[in-house]
This record gives structure tokens, sequence and C-alpha cells, in this order.
């Protein structure tokens, strides 16, 4: 074929750049640590209920980032509105076979879920006096019908995107369908660090954050799993990889931000709780670079 | 709705004048500094350098020499947006800017398209660019404005070797298969129409007589809509919501179990 080995190199590259590779990092995070802490809240136990609050903390504000981002990225940020609205009709715009549309959808009524648990999570910590708000946070039945639901699309924000490379025609991002998995696998295992990195920040000690550690380093060898069949996806599209992409994925994502992570949780065993920071702290290293290179390499072929 | 219209270029008459590119830029306002690029490709005569945002027609120059040049020949290609029939660019985009005419060509309303570039990242020949004044997706419009008053587009009007031909679809296909069929009876066996068929993208409302692969003068031998990948990346999506949650669940159920047991007398 001329030298380039799929129909997807004759696409121009939409110069998608920092501003979405942020948004892609902070929108999994958002996603992902409310799916934890609805995790939590659903399955756990009532002494880890801080640990879940923390989850919705981490989510909300990153919730609105990622809007903000988004906003920024756009030519023309004033009218980011169209997305939801049509301009002309006023009526809804809504293309369920776009995943940029439906995703616009997804994150506002995501952000509705966030806000409403966060108010919830800050309520039951006490920590504003709105004892109403305590309603809407688990236990009660009406708070766990919205961890449920706020779960569910926390989940779609943090794979969603990597749908959207899909449904393209550049190269690597259409030439694979792994990557909305690899981005939901990617947002819990960075969502678990940020929450283990913040909580040990804090002192705290509940007994569910050793579970959060035991969690990620199960979701920590399904991510190189599917970062592998990715590659292994991608056949001949793999070449656009043989660059300094190709060797960050490899030293910065699976040698950085998997093998080591795995290697000192394994090494320290229950006891070296001392690590806990480093693994958190090189698990959201690793992914970071993971967006990076996925959003950026597709860009210069 | 009207008859569907389009263009049907004939790449073996094509001089590479680059009429159709200044009558474009002329009809379309769009600004002739080349971006404030003002130094030459060193690709041939091609200063022009692709489709985008304030370029919707480019004239490819393909050298196609002996190492000594004593042999070979010029492709000469106007190219521009395809008017495809199943077009990836109006499919993708999420805010309804991109829409398809009463002549069955493809326009980007640049009032309602707010800058989200996934029109440009859908585009399987990478004709759409920001244009960087309006901030907007823009590209050729097959000047809608012209034929909503019965005119035939600027650049094959400007076009002075019937290389670019304007009218119903219908009727341009019957003359580029008439002139394929002249060029193989004339001994040009390679000339062959490039996207007149339905099977790609449903027939390009702008289609091609090439005598060479596609891919010599940059065209995807293989064109696909974005939305193939839909439903395998959503399941698999799917797929790895259930497992993680399935290790999350487990995790801290086991913990429940394994705390239950150690407590146990």
């Amino acid at each position: 074929m001329n030298g380039v080995p799929s129909s997807t190199f004759f696409s121009a590259p939409p110069d998608w750049g920092w501003l979405i590779t942020l948004y892609f990092f902070f929108g999994g995070l958002a996603g992902g640590s409310y799916f934890l802490a609805s995790l939590i809240d659903l399955f756990g136990r009532p002494e880890d209920r801080p640990l879940s609050h923390l989850g919705y903390y981490i989510a909300f504000p990153c919730v609105v980032l990622s809007g903000l981002l988004l906003t920024l990225d756009l030519g023309r940020p004033e009218r980011f509105w169209h997305m939801l609205i049509e301009s002309n009709t006023f009526r809804p715009m809504f293309k369920p076979w776009s995943p940029i549309s439906i995703g616009s959808w997804a994150l506002l009524i995501f952000g509705i879920f966030a806000f409403i648990s966060f108010l919830g999570a800050l309520a039951d910590a006490k920590r504003i006096p709105w004892a109403a708000w305590r309603k809407v946070h688990p236990p009660s039945l009406l708070g766990r019908f919205i961890a449920a639901i706020g779960g569910i699309f926390g989940f779609y924000v943090s794979g969603y995107t990597g749908v959207l490379l899909a449904v393209t025609n550049r190269p690597i991002w259409s030439d694979t369908p792994l990557l909305g998995l690899l981005f939901i696998v990617s947002a819990a295992s960075t969502s678990a660090a940020l929450m283990i990195l913040l909580a040990k920040k804090s002192s705290w000690t509940m007994p569910g954050l050793l579970d959060l550690q035991r969690m990620d380093a199960c979701v920590i060898p399904l991510e190189l799993i599917v970062l592998i069949a990715v590659m292994v996806s991608l056949g001949p599209v793999l070449r656009a990889w043989l660059n300094v992409w190709g060797l960050l994925l490899l030293f910065g994502v699976i040698g950085l931000g998997m093998l080591l992570p795995l290697a000192l949780y394994w090494r320290s065993g229950k006891r070296g709780e001392h690590n806990m920071t480093t693994t958190a702290a090189l698990v959201l290293v690793g992914n970071f670079i993971l967006r990076l290179v996925i959003v950026f390499s597709a860009q210069g072929v | 709705m009207a008859e569907p219209m389009g263009f049907y270029t004939d790449t073996t008459v094509c001089i590479g004048c680059k009429s159709c590119e200044v009558a474009c830029k002329e009809w379309n306002q769009l600004p002739s500094t080349n971006g404030g690029v003002n130094t030459l490709s060193g690709d041939s005569y091609d200063n022009t350098r692709r489709l985008d945002g304030t370029h919707w027609r480019h004239v490819k120059f393909i050298e196609q020499f002996t190492e000594d040049r004593k042999d070979g020949r010029w492709l000469l290609m106007s190219d521009v947006c395809k008017h495809c029939v199943h077009a990836a660019c109006l499919e993708v985009c999420p805010t309804g800017a991109i829409t398809r005419t009463e002549f069955d060509t493809v326009v980007i309303q640049s009032d309602t398209c707010n800058g989200c570039r996934d029109c440009i990242a859908a585009c399987p020949f990478g004709v759409i660019e920001t244009n960087p004044v309006s901030g907007v997706a823009q590209k050729c419009t097959l000047c809608y404005d012209r034929l909503q008053v019965g005119m035939e587009p600027a650049c094959s009007k400007a076009c002075p070797t019937q290389s670019i031909q304007f009218g119903t679809i219908k009727d341009l296909h019957d003359r580029a298969e008439k002139r394929v069929e002249q060029l193989h009876q004339g001994g040009e066996k390679r000339a062959y129409l490039y996207g007149a068929d339905e099977k790609m993208l449903g027939g390009l409302n702008s289609f091609y007589l090439l005598v060479d692969k596609p891919e010599v003068y940059g065209l995807p031998p293989d064109p696909k809509m974005p939305t193939r990948n839909l439903a395998s990346s959503s399941w698999f999506s799917a797929l790895g919501a259930v497992l993680v949650g399935l290790i999350g669940i487990f995790n801290f159920r086991n913990r429940g179990a394994s705390e239950r047991e150690e407590t146990r007398p």
C-alpha cells in the first residue's frame, strides 16, 4: 500500500494535544474514583466510609476540570453548548452513534451525580452542616441508588474516550477496538492509586486501604494484558510506535507504571506499607504517560 | 430535493495551472497568503501542500521519472472534498454543524461548528482542517451558495481543460465511463474511476479518473466509516467495566470473608 500499512494513514491529525491528554487523565480519575467510591459504599464496610468520601472528593473537582479542559480545547469555546443544544432550533442535540455527542451528555449527567455525591460525602463526614444532604449518601436507599447509577456513568465517562478515538479514521486510534477497554482498566488503576496516595498523605489507616492496594495489584496485570492485546490487534500498524513513543510506552508505561509498582507490591508483601506511596505515585505517572502516548503518537503519523 | 450534483475530475487532462485553487479562493474569500507561509515547499510545483481550512482545492503534482529523468510522466490531480454519500465527517459531528444539502453535497455550517475537530480525525481523505480565522472546521462547500442560484461551482467554471467537470451525478458517471472506454481503446489501459462506485462510502459525489494506484495520488485505497469500530469498541469497554467491577467486588468482599475467618474462635 505504497509504504503505509492501513487506509487510516491518509487522514489528517485533529491537533488534539495537551488539553485533551489532561482531559483523558482527569476524566478517567473522575469516573474511576466515583466508581471505586460507590463500590466501597455498596460492598465495603462502614469503617471504610472515609475512603469512599475521598473518592467523591476527587471525582467532583476532576469532572469540573474535565469540562473546563474540553471547553478550552474547542476552536470556539463560547459555543460549547452546541454539543448539547441545537444552536438554530434550541432542541436537544443528541447523536447516539457519535461518541462525542453521547459523551457530552454522559459528562453532564455524571457531573450532576458527582456534585450530589460530593455534597453527600461532605455532609456524611460532617464537614458541612447540612444534615439533609446525608440522605443522598449511602447507606440510605436513595444514597445507594445514586451511588450505583453514578458509578455506571463514572465508568462510562472513563471509557468512552477510548471509543471516541476508535470512531475516527486516524492511525492507531481506529486500528484497534480495544482503547476503550484499556482506558477503563487504566482509569480504575489510576483512581485506586490516587485514593491510596491521598489517604496515606492524610495518614489515614482505614482497613479498606489495603483492599484498594490489593485491588490495584490485580488491575495492573489486567491493564498490562490489555495493553499487549492492543499492540497485537494493531498488527502492521504497530510500526507507528517504532519511535520515541514506543520507547515511552515500553519504559514509561510498562516499566515504570506497571512492572515496577507490581514488583514493589509483591516484594513488600503485606508488611511494606511504606512502599504504598511510591507504588501509587508510579502508577499515576505511568498512566499519565499512557494517555500522552496514545494521544500524541497518532498525531504525527 | 434537487438531483444529486458533484464533480468528476479527469486527472489525465489536468495541466496543473491551479485556476481552480485561485477561483475557489476568490469566490469563497479565502486568504491568498497561504496562511502566512512564504517559503516554497520544495515539492515539485506544489506550494499549497495540502487541503485545509483555507485551501479547499489543492492541485497535486506527482513526478514519476527515472533516475536520469530521460523517461517519465507527470500525474496532476486537483484534490477536493469528496462529498461522500456516506460521509464520515457528518456521521461523527456532535453539534449537527455538518449537514447534507438538497444537492446531496456535504456542507459545514460555520455558525454552528464549535471547533471540536472530530470531523478532521474522521475524514478518511484528510480534507478538513480548522480555519485559523474562524476557529471552526472548514472545507469545500461545492459552492452551495452558487448552486442555490443555479450557477456552477467556481473551480469547475474556471478549469480551462475540463479536468474538473460539474453536473448531475448520473450525467457525470456516463461521461466518465465513456472517457475510460476511450482511454482504454487508445492504449491507456491503466485508466479507471475512483469513487464512482457505490462500494466506496456509498459513492463519492466528487470522483476521479486515475491512471495509477490511489495511494500514489495520496488517496486511501479502502476508505471506511468511523462507526465501523463503534459496536466492537463499546462491547470491549463494557467487558472492561465488568472485569474491573468484579475485581473490585471480589477484593472488598474477600477482605470481609478473611477477616471473619480470622476473628473466628
